[in-house]
């Protein structure tokens, strides 16, 4: 047997300064780390991408102060918690969870990690150390509704969803109820594929619901495979997270943009600064997180004036599509003539509204 | 050789591993260190290593008693999920009560799910001869609908916000842990324990004798008396019963509630490690922990070299070539033979 | 329920169909020597990757098409070289194949998320190819015209050619065939060979024509169903081109069912349907006729010739 050399150690030393998930280093100890739970592949163009897109503002607005650590493609299901776990392991300090799926992990961990902070991203649950945060997207969605329900020929709408979360009750329900308002015959038929990113099964949904009729569709999952069929057929829809008219130059109208950078930016100074609070936020077209894309040069000048008018009424507080009356799938009113649904009802809805067709 | 070639097969497949890496971009030995290493010396990863082994370790000791009676299961996936359904039934129906009883028969219920599962192809193979090989492949994908269903309505969590999941479970219907503040549940124990029941089963009993002889001499077997369809049923049912006792201890051991992703590949997985194991209960043990070492490495790979953990199954892939490569040396002898050219023959009538 | 409600139902049909028919056409020669493939999901997504890659990189659609078809034999042959040369295992090795190709596809496939491709032009003229009536015969993708063309093709060759008679004879009783004096190895290999040229095109089929960008694990369990269809078919090139259409409206009726409300029976019931029918057709089959019906009797069998 040969005798351990000095040499060997030193090799040893050397393999183990490599093993990179094991602590920090001293050189970066001054830097604050941030890491980052992303649901899809940050190349896909939608939500993933835009989270990105918040990660990279935050390291270009603090520059040497911070370090981002990211990981994609990470299931929501239990593999979740090694994985955001690895985070807290790697020197995170703050970590933001970027999917409603990751709700119990994101507090499972937090519980392990108590001088770590989480922001979870369109969950409901806190904790001492645990925040969360969320987008009106639906208030994005209302300026796609009117959109569609003015441009649409035959009045038929798709809506292509993930699962029955309140997030896609609500973009479902803006949507309808915009387009009524343009169109008070428009329906949406809702298809639940039961994931936020299957390019081949979203395809193959958007295909079934243009056969049933549907010309204008709107996705609210997470990859520009619709557009493209839309694209194919020569009908119109609608980008998600992201500008994605690349895929679909002809049948991309607009998209909801997520704009996660400045409050990722704030969040990540309040933890230099040491005055993070575990807090709630929404925001929307007011507080800039919904932003809508570029219109298409085949959206007509007054259909766009209307959409504006939209996002203008959001931006002033004065508009506000979930106002009364409003009616249930089964014609009940739920909504009296000039109230207004409040937010945390908002945050809980499982209901859609008179127009919407569903399996369930 | 039968011990070398396993571990000649690891080595050699990081060999590989850095030189593939290197040559797409990607720094193969911080690649390759994360997938293989680091899971095994940074000990807050141990729990996860632990706790990921145990389902592969008893799902692939119950295909290796099929595989050794050359009985083919590719089914336990779904036989892992029908298991864990069945618990959570029983603990559903149990409504807010808890305790060891409970939970032993929520573990019992998977143990007979996952058994009643592979009961039908083993129906199938030993009345209408159906090749078990496609009729428990075609079941698991019949299981994952099923899961589909329940998870996404009759058993959906009432406050889960209509995301298709089952409640989680309550802290009296789940298994204990054994050492706290880690993960390592009561699952991880019975995964360390029965590779070694099994190991006194088949090198002891007359059961054991009869598996390896119907496997390997079938003629043999049926002169001894050793019925052929009673071994395929058994052997089915005990891979499917493992296969389920390992979706259950996942379930009230780990994961605590079941959503849509809860079919992780594990059944496909432990046949990998069944023949890495090399068909044997102690290798099933080892190999088990070197695959969850390679699927714990591969998601510490997606944080530090970003790539993605899909990329672990081409390691174990490929340490399952090798070994089947090296079968060739267990099984022959290499020998130099000088060969004569002969004159190929005619064939009658051609 | 107007024609072109039909028209378009059957175009939807005929795109879900498509890979599956490739793949299960591939993979019912493989059988048909004798050999069971499992890594049919595995060289779908090499194929997938490699056609989408080729794509990116000329330009052009046909040359992508051929370099899925060539990727995907190479695949195949990796297995061929362990199950046929070194008599390893079939079914754990056409697992590790599957397991294999995914990782492999994810991972060349990093650079590749987020990128557009050209698609194909249509071989007929808009006319007909747009037209609302008649696009459906003449609306599709020339890969979907190519496999129904290899279905015949396929069929001839088994059927009435005599390097298909040999290789049935090869599937049937290796070691007959080898004491004539045919080379069992050899024939295996190629026919191991063009199932992963076929399984690699219908893989390109959802890179390159379904949805034209690429995601990890895009088929999404279609390389299975294509094992389910070729037992499903009895092994017969004919059958297995309705049984390939015929699965195809199972995986519509599925969507189908969740965008027009239709909840009598639940969505997951149609998506099990495929395979539930694949175990009711082999009860049957296998019962009918003695011995496992029409599977080829070497079907999974290594072939060790006593020497």
């Amino acid at each position: 047997m040969a005798i351990l050399t000095r040499r060997d150690f030193v090799k040893a030393a050397g393999a183990a300064a490599t093993l990179p998930i094991l602590g920090s280093t001293a050189k970066a100890a001054d830097k604050l780390k941030v890491g980052f739970i992303f649901l899809g592949p940050i190349g896909d163009y939608g939500w993933t991408w835009a989270h990105n897109k918040g990660r990279l503002a935050v390291e270009t607005a603090l520059g040497d102060k911070v370090e981002t650590l990211y990981t994609e493609n990470v299931a929501e299901d239990a593999s979740a918690v090694p994985a955001i776990r690895d985070l807290a392991n790697a020197g995170c300090k703050l970590i933001f969870t970027t999917s409603y799926g990751y709700m119990d992990q994101t507090i499972q961990v937090a519980g392990e990690f108590p001088d770590v902070k989480f922001e979870h991203c369109t969950g409901f649950k806190r904790a001492d150390n645990v925040s969360t945060y969320n987008s009106k997207f639906h208030e994005g969605r209302a300026v796609l509704g009117t959109i569609a329900g003015m441009m649409s020929k035959s009045g038929k709408l798709g809506y292509l969803g993930s699962y029955k979360v309140p997030e896609v009750v609500l973009g479902v329900n803006s949507f309808t109820l915009a387009a009524q308002k343009k169109n008070p015959n428009a329906t949406v038929s809702l298809v639940l594929i039961d994931s936020w990113y299957d390019p081949p099964k979203e395809a193959a949904a958007t295909e079934t619901m243009i056969n049933l009729g549907d010309d204008i569709i709107t996705t609210h999952t997470d990859s520009p495979g619709p557009l493209q069929i839309l694209e194919q057929k020569g009908l119109y829809g609608f980008g998600q997270g992201a500008d994605m008219s690349q895929f679909a130059p002809h049948a991309h109208l607009t998209a909801i943009e997520d704009i996660w950078g400045p409050y990722y930016t704030e969040r990540t100074q309040a933890v230099l600064d040491g005055t993070w609070k575990s807090t709630d936020t929404w925001d929307g077209f007011k507080e800039g997180t919904v932003h809508i894309s570029p219109y298409n040069s085949a959206v007509p000048a007054d259909v766009q004036k209307a959409a504006d008018e939209i996002q203008q009424g959001y931006k002033d507080g004065k508009f506000n599509i979930f106002t009364g009356p409003i009616y249930a799938q089964d014609g009940t009113l739920k909504v009296k003539d000039g109230e207004v649904i409040a937010d945390a009802d908002l945050a809980v809805m499982d209901w859609f509204v008179k127009g919407v067709s569903t399996a369930s | 050789m039968v011990v070398v070639t396993p571990i000649a097969a690891v080595l050699l497949t990081m060999l590989i591993g850095v030189i593939v890496f290197d040559a797409i971009g990607i720094n193969g030995q911080k690649a390759v260190v994360d997938i293989f290493l680091t899971p095994l010396l940074a000990s807050y990863k141990w729990q996860d290593v632990a706790v990921k082994a145990a389902p592969l370790i008893i799902i692939a000791l119950g295909l290796s008693i099929g595989n050794r009676a050359n009985v083919w299961n590719i089914g336990a996936e779904g036989q892992y999920i029908i298991g864990a359904l069945c618990a959570a039934g029983v603990g559903i129906a149990a409504g807010g009560a808890g305790g060891p009883v409970i939970v032993t028969l929520m573990v019992l219920a998977g143990v007979v799910g996952g058994a009643a599962w592979a009961a039908i192809p083993a129906a199938l193979r030993t009345r209408l001869s159906v090749n078990e090989i496609l009729s428990s492949l075609m079941l698991t994908y019949v299981a994952t609908q099923i899961l589909g269903y329940l998870v996404g309505g009759p058993w959906k969590d009432p406050n889960g916000r209509n995301f298709p999941a089952t409640a989680p479970l309550i802290p009296d219907q789940t298994l204990p842990i054994l050492v706290p503040g880690t993960t390592i549940h009561l699952g991880v124990l019975i995964a360390a324990i029965l590779p070694f029941v099994f190991w006194a089963i088949m090198a002891r009993s007359v059961f054991g004798f009869q598996i390896r002889v119907v496997g390997s001499a079938p003629q043999a077997a049926r002169h001894g008396g050793f019925d052929s369809k009673q071994t395929i049923w058994l052997a089915l049912l005990i891979g499917g019963g493992m296969a389920g006792l390992a979706g259950s201890l996942e379930f009230t051991g780990a994961l605590k509630a079941i959503n849509l992703g809860f079919p992780s590949g594990y059944g496909f997985t432990a046949i990998i490690v069944s023949f890495l194991g090399r068909l044997h209960p102690i290798g099933c043990l080892i190999a088990g922990i070197v695959l969850a070492d390679t699927y714990v490495g591969g998601q510490l790979a997606k944080t530090s070299v970003h790539i993605p953990d899909s990329t672990a199954g081409i390691f174990q892939a490929m340490m399952l070539f090798f070994i089947l490569a090296s079968d060739i040396f267990v099984r022959y002898r290499l020998r130099i033979v000088r060969t004569q050219k002969v004159a190929p023959a005619m064939a009658p009538g051609e | 329920m107007s024609v072109e409600f039909f028209v378009a139902a059957i175009v939807t049909i005929v795109g879900l169909s498509t890979p599956i028919l490739l793949a299960g056409l591939g993979e019912l020669v493989v059988e048909k020597s004798g050999v069971l493939n499992l890594g049919v999901e595995g060289m779908m997504l090499i194929g997938a990757i490699a056609g989408f890659a080729a794509s990116v990189v000329t330009g052009n659609p046909w040359v992508a098409v051929v370099a899925a078809a060539v990727a995907g034999a190479l695949s195949a042959s990796l297995f061929g070289f362990f199950v046929l040369t070194l008599n390893s295992n079939q079914v754990a090795t056409g697992l590790a194949l599957t397991i294999f190709g995914t990782g492999l596809s994810s991972l060349l496939g990093l650079n590749y998320t987020g990128r557009i491709v050209m698609q194909f032009g249509s071989v007929f003229p808009p006319a007909l190819s747009k037209h609302p009536i008649w696009q459906v015969l003449f609306g599709y993708s020339p890969i979907v015209y190519f496999a129904i063309i290899m279905v015949g093709l396929v069929s001839w060759f088994l059927g009435r050619t005599r390097s298909g008679l040999i290789l049935r004879a090869v599937g049937e009783n290796d070691l007959s065939a080898h004491s004539i004096g045919y080379s069992v190895i050899g024939v295996r290999y190629a026919a191991v060979a063009f199932g992963g040229a076929m399984a690699g095109i219908g893989g390109a089929y959802f890179s390159m024509v379904i949805t034209p960008m690429w995601a990890e694990r895009m088929t999404a369990g279609r390389g299975w169903i294509a094992l389910a269809l070729v037992v499903f078919a009895g092994w017969r090139p004919g059958r297995l081109l309705w049984g390939a259409y015929f699965f195809g409206i199972l995986m519509a009726l599925e969507l189908y069912a969740k965008a027009s409300g239709f909840s009598f029976l639940p969505s997951q019931f149609w998506a099990a349907m495929p395979y539930l029918m694949t175990v009711v057709v082999l009860a049957i089959i296998s019962s009918r006729e003695s011995g496992g019906g029409n599977a080829p009797a070497c079907l999974g069998k290594p072939f060790l010739p006593a020497n």
